[in-house]
């Protein structure tokens, strides 16, 4: 039922801090990096996927997902899920309106 | 009637309770006991209430004639922009989660209190904060951009009052965030034990429902509204075509809340109903889990259906259909909600007392709406009456005929155990009825006047529209009438009403095992909950029982 | 109040830290977290409203918002990020410490991360002065600045890019001193020694605060600094 005391905590570690903090830091690096290298399309799906994967380990490891309860998951993946459909749904409206001919693009 | 009398003597009545522990001003402002916050809400919405009641009277004054002969035009935008601002963001959406949520959800599910008590006073100065911002700039001008606040003509062209009213619904937004935030956690984690999920009253699992949307939805809208004032006031032209902006875009930010907002509109209320027509019938809600999980349903699709706000936008045909085609889904739990209301009623020891009459009012009234919702899902005939009265007979309907019929039954459902009185049983069927007829008198001739072509948001109109228009206008008076009526009697109840009992309805649920009114702190003693919600034995199991 | 004080007749053995309608400590820190993190769901789709506006924007305008974003300083940017990371981990620290009880170690880590977060604000109080050197904020004085590779001048659209830039860079920086400011408070509190191994709840949630304010950030770097850089 409780989320655990302050105790439960501490199963974090200081390791595993240490540990995300320089990953965090090599893939800054890396996303600067990448930016400025010719990969056509890729260019924003890489930027997005390194940043998805910062986002996820700050997440999990310093916001503690890893020893939160079920809810606390599932509160954080509805927000996204409704984050998608406020992007993505308004996005389709406007990716869409050159299908009928009769709008100019 | 009911199982026990519904007087109390005076002597028993002194005991301390949420209303006499402490007087004064200060023990009111700065209280965090959730019914004292309730109290307040019901000031407050009740003042707003009456403000943008204030306006329709100014509009339906206006619409007699059919000329543009008792105001401007500017001053015309004036009055149903403020109707519109009063009534959505200072009374529909804090009214039943403020009054009666607040009241309601720690006692029924045998709680001491919401979690968050201090948020929970935050909130309504932050509604207050916001209404009076609102209030201020109509004294000193008024906005005429329409409770929607379209743009370029909000940003660019409409008077300097759009910040001040934009900031206003921006602070009231947070109270609503902290209201949802509040209640679901509380309903998450404060249920007395024995009371798992299928065990909570359904009231309490609508407003799980609205706190979901509340929490999603309203966001967006303060991000969109923040960015309207930035623009306005640093010339920013995100939504400016004259500097690459899309109108097209603040209408998707926009309607992204205030569709979902009409959910948080419409989910109280039939909350309450749930609670009014077992109550009233004797008998346990039919389909209680159909109608709990329809309540989710209802706060999921919601968000998925926006577009069709847009229809006539320049919005994506592909888009429409789609949206469309969610928008009809999107009435089924409604529907299903209907049904089960119904099939409660059926067979049911029905007592026709007034919190029934209004329930079975919405019942009426709220399908109607609904089916002409369904009208307006349909891409071609939404086109065909867009922005015309077809439209403003819809959402009234629903609003009108729907929420504040709910509310109304709640408020005489629930008020013994927030007054600790009784109000005039006489009165209170009058005034149900002169409302329902009145609002059916002000609306109908609207989806007729509205599909034969009539214009919304227009202070003048062709003449063939004008017998219609005077009906409507003559059935907003009466309508007016039937507020009014209330207001006195159940202020008159605060002091010379019958003393009720805990329990004058016989009903089942928490709220009625502590006291009328309720001490401050609920429950002397947790309660364990063992059974099935609204356990009323049914006429079999009557008999049997001898 | 007399009701309140009959309930507690017997002594008063509930921690001082626990508030009267929860049962007990474990179900308030329950609550809550839950509490804090539905706020941070508010939060995300706060942000989402302008990272919507963004996407339909940069995909209608992407030759102005690659070339505007340009004109951004990079290294302060990654600098920002890095500093921004690290009071991240300070942050974790300061709950880390918070969950043992050890006062000097709260406040230390609690000073780091508010310094790291001044060292934020004050790189950001110097690109935003930029800006207004070099007339890139949108309004009545914004001037069409010149590609950085081509010197050409941008196409107008890339005034969009600026409010968006300022708009979003701008709210952050909002979170940021209000997260200043709750952490400040921490500092008071952890100082009266109200932090043990019981109860450390207000930082914990200070803590979620805190790193959801960095992940957005972690999203702004690439968006607004990096998308146009390929074309360099």
């Amino acid at each position: 039922m409780s989320s655990g005391n302050s105790q439960a905590h501490s199963h974090s570690g200081i390791g595993a801090y240490l540990g995300v903090f320089a990953a965090l830091m090599v893939l800054t690096a890396l996303t600067v990096w990448a930016a400025f290298q010719h990969l056509g399309v890729w260019n924003t799906p890489v930027a997005l996927a390194i940043a998805v994967s910062k986002a996820l380990m700050v997440a999990w490891i310093f916001m503690h997902l890893r020893d939160s309860p079920k809810l606390t998951l599932f509160v954080v993946f509805a927000s996204i899920l409704w984050l998608a459909f406020l992007i993505l749904i308004t996005a389709s409206d406007y990716l869409t309106r050159s299908w009928l001919p009769i709008y100019a693009s | 009637m009911s199982a026990t009398a519904p007087d109390e003597t005076p002597r028993v009545a002194e005991r301390p309770n949420y209303l006499n522990t402490g007087y004064g001003v200060k023990s009111w402002l700065l209280t965090i006991d959730h019914k004292r916050i309730a109290i307040l809400y019901l000031i407050g919405v009740t003042f707003f209430f009456a403000i943008g009641g204030l306006y329709a009277a100014a509009i339906r004054l206006e619409l007699l004639t059919p000329a543009g002969d008792v105001f401007q035009s500017e001053t015309y935008n004036k009055l149903f922009t403020t109707h519109g601002v009063m009534m959505v963001f200072f009374f529909m959406i804090p009214g039943i989660p403020g009054v009666l949520g607040n009241f309601l959800i720690p006692l029924m599910i045998g709680a001491k209190d919401v979690a968050f008590p201090r948020l929970n006073l935050l909130s309504w100065y932050l509604y207050i904060i916001g209404g009076l911002l609102a209030l201020w700039a109509t004294v000193h001008g008024g906005v005429d951009t329409g409770w929607t606040f379209y743009t370029p003509y909000s940003t660019v062209y409409s008077n300097g009052w759009v910040v001040v009213t934009g900031v206003g619904v921006f602070i009231s937004g947070f109270s609503s965030i902290l209201t949802g935030l509040n209640f679901l956690v509380t309903l998450h984690t404060m249920r007395a034990p024995g009371m798992g999920w299928t065990r909570m009253p359904l009231f309490c699992w609508s407003m799980y429902a609205t706190a979901i949307i509340q929490i999603l939805g309203t966001p967006v809208i303060a991000i969109t509204l923040l960015l309207l004032v930035a623009e306005r006031v640093f010339h920013l032209g995100v939504f400016d075509p004259a500097q690459g902006g899309d109108p097209v875009l603040f209408q998707h930010l926009f309607w992204f809340y205030s569709h979902p907002a009409v959910y948080i509109m419409i989910l109280p209320a039939m909350g309450v109903i749930s609670e009014l027509v077992t109550a009233f019938a004797r008998k346990p809600i039919f389909g209680y889990k159909f109608i709990a999980a329809s309540s989710v349903a209802i706060a999921t699709l919601s968000f998925l259906v926006w577009g069709h706000h847009m229809f006539v936008s320049g919005q994506s045909v592909y888009a429409g259909l789609v949206f469309s085609i969610l928008s009809f889904m999107v009435g089924v739990p409604s529907a299903i909600k209907v049904f089960n209301w119904t099939a409660t009623l059926y067979k049911g020891s029905v007592s026709y007392q007034t919190p029934l009459l209004y329930a079975i009012g919405f019942i009426g009234l709220f399908t109607f709406g609904g089916l002409t919702g369904l009208m307006l899902a349909a891409l071609g005939l939404d086109i065909h009456v867009h922005d015309t009265y077809f439209i403003v007979a819809h959402f009234h309907y629903i609003m009108v005929g729907g929420t504040i019929m709910a509310y109304l039954g709640g408020l005489h459902y629930w008020w013994p155990k927030i007054s600790g009185r009784l109000y005039p049983e006489y009165w209170s069927r009058v005034s149900a009825w002169v409302i329902f007829i009145g609002f059916n008198l002000t609306f109908f001739p609207q989806f007729i006047v509205g599909y034969l072509g009539m214009p919304r948001r227009y202070h003048a109109y062709p003449e063939e529209f004008q017998v219609l228009n005077v009906m409507s206008t003559a059935g907003a008076s009466i309508l007016g009438i039937g507020y009014v009526i209330p207001l006195v009697y159940f202020a008159w109840s605060m002091r010379y009403g019958k003393r009720a009992a805990d329990n004058p309805w016989g009903a089942t649920g928490l709220e009625w095992e502590t006291p009328s009114p309720p001490p401050t702190e609920n429950f002397a003693v947790t309660p364990t909950v063992t059974g099935r919600p609204y356990d009323y034995l049914t006429g079999r199991e009557e008999a049997a029982a001898g | 109040m007399g009701a309140h004080a009959a309930a507690h007749a017997g002594g008063h053995d509930s921690p001082p830290e626990l508030r009267h309608h929860f049962v007990d400590l474990p179900a308030q820190r329950e609550a809550s977290t839950l509490g804090m993190w539905a706020f941070l769901v508010t939060e995300v789709l706060f942000f989402g409203g302008m990272f919507t506006a963004y996407v339909i924007y940069r995909a209608t305008y992407r030759t102005a918002f690659e070339g505007a974003s340009n004109l951004l300083d990079i290294k302060l940017g990654a600098f920002n990020t890095a500093v921004l990371i690290m009071s991240s981990l300070t942050m974790a620290l300061a709950v880390w410490a918070s969950s043992l009880g050890r006062k000097n170690l709260i406040i230390l880590f609690l000073i780091l991360t508010i310094l790291l977060g001044g060292i934020f604000l004050g790189v950001k109080v110097i690109e935003y002065k930029q800006k207004f050197e070099h007339h890139e904020v949108p309004g009545p004085h914004f001037v069409v600045p010149l590609n950085e590779k081509t010197h050409q001048p941008l196409p107008p659209q890339s005034e969009m890019f600026f409010s968006l830039y300022f708009c979003m860079t701008g709210l952050h920086a909002l979170h940021m001193i209000i997260g200043i400011g709750l952490l400040t408070w921490l500092i008071v509190k952890a100082r009266r020694g109200a932090f043990t191994t019981r109860y450390n709840t207000p930082v914990d949630m200070v803590g979620l605060y805190w790193h959801f304010v960095d992940v957005v950030w972690i999203f702004l770097f690439p968006l607004l600094y990096l998308l146009g850089r390929h074309t360099l």
